[in-house]
């Protein structure tokens, strides 16, 4: 049994999250930008469960079910904005949604 | 076993960068569930089973199929078939079975060792994390409860349309 290096794992979740946040960035469609925020989230679980491994207490794991209902709530009201840009723009552009009145 | 958690992890980092860069939303689709999943054995290696089961259950199964809702109900119709049928062309699909086919080589190998115990860290069992949930963090889930409410009346009201408000 060999412990898994507790910085490895942290890099591996900033890596994860980096290329969330290059996701957010670069992409201008809106169902991408929503895609690299699902994963920006779940690189920051990662990093909680690396944390709750290295010091061996629960609470990592509980932070992560939080993490899981914040993004589930945040991915069911992102996917309806989705759905109504839609229908008033008829494009998932970013840049063509610039305006709060449709 | 450390060799598990390499793997995984860059299984994960290649189809995590596929997803920020594939041009087609069902394509990268396809590699944000390799990626969860890929996320969900690193959860498993790093002594989390309980974790890893509601990663593969809420990530790859509930968000991921909403996600394919909305790509579904956003597509158009002819030019849509016509892209599906581009789709179909094996550059779509063998990236993302290729990521699984080596995560499910894990999986296989895992199972077929028959050694419940080969985390590389110590294993939080979901007993320690449910008594640390439902003690100390009562509240927290309380708080979680209430936001999960309003995410359901906010996604009811935004998705229900102009016309449905107005009658």
């Amino acid at each position: 049994m060999t412990q898994i290096p507790f910085e490895q794992g942290l890099m591996l979740a900033g890596l994860l999250f980096a290329l969330g946040l290059l996701g957010v960035m670069v992409r201008r469609n809106l169902l991408f930008i929503l895609m690299s925020v699902e994963i920006m989230l779940n690189a920051s679980a990662l990093a909680f469960v690396v944390a709750g491994a290295r010091w061996g207490q629960p609470e990592g794991q509980v932070m992560v079910l939080f993490i899981m209902a914040t993004a589930a709530a945040e991915a069911s009201v992102g996917l309806a904005l989705i759905l109504q840009v839609h229908r008033l723009l008829h494009t998932l552009d970013a840049d063509e949604a610039n305006r709060l009145r449709g | 076993m450390i060799a598990l958690f390499y793997v995984a992890s860059a299984v994960a980092l290649v189809a995590t960068a596929m997803v920020v860069t594939r041009p087609n939303a069902v394509h990268a689709l396809m590699y944000l569930v390799v990626s969860f999943l890929a996320v969900a054995l690193d959860f498993w290696v790093l002594g989390a089973p309980f974790i890893a089961a509601l990663e593969v259950i809420l990530y790859a199964g509930a968000i991921l199929v909403l996600f394919i809702f909305v790509v579904m109900l956003v597509d158009e119709g002819p030019a849509g078939v016509a892209r599906e049928k581009r789709r179909m062309t094996p550059g779509g699909w063998v990236g993302p079975s290729v990521l699984a086919l080596v995560l499910l080589a894990e999986v296989g190998w895992i199972v077929f060792q028959g050694d419940a115990t080969m985390t590389a860290a110590k294993v939080v069992a979901p007993k320690t994390v449910a008594i640390a949930l439902y003690g100390p963090y009562l509240i927290g889930v309380e708080v979680g409860s209430y936001l999960l409410l309003a995410g359901l009346v906010g996604a009811w009201h935004l998705a229900r349309g102009k016309r449905a408000a107005r009658e």
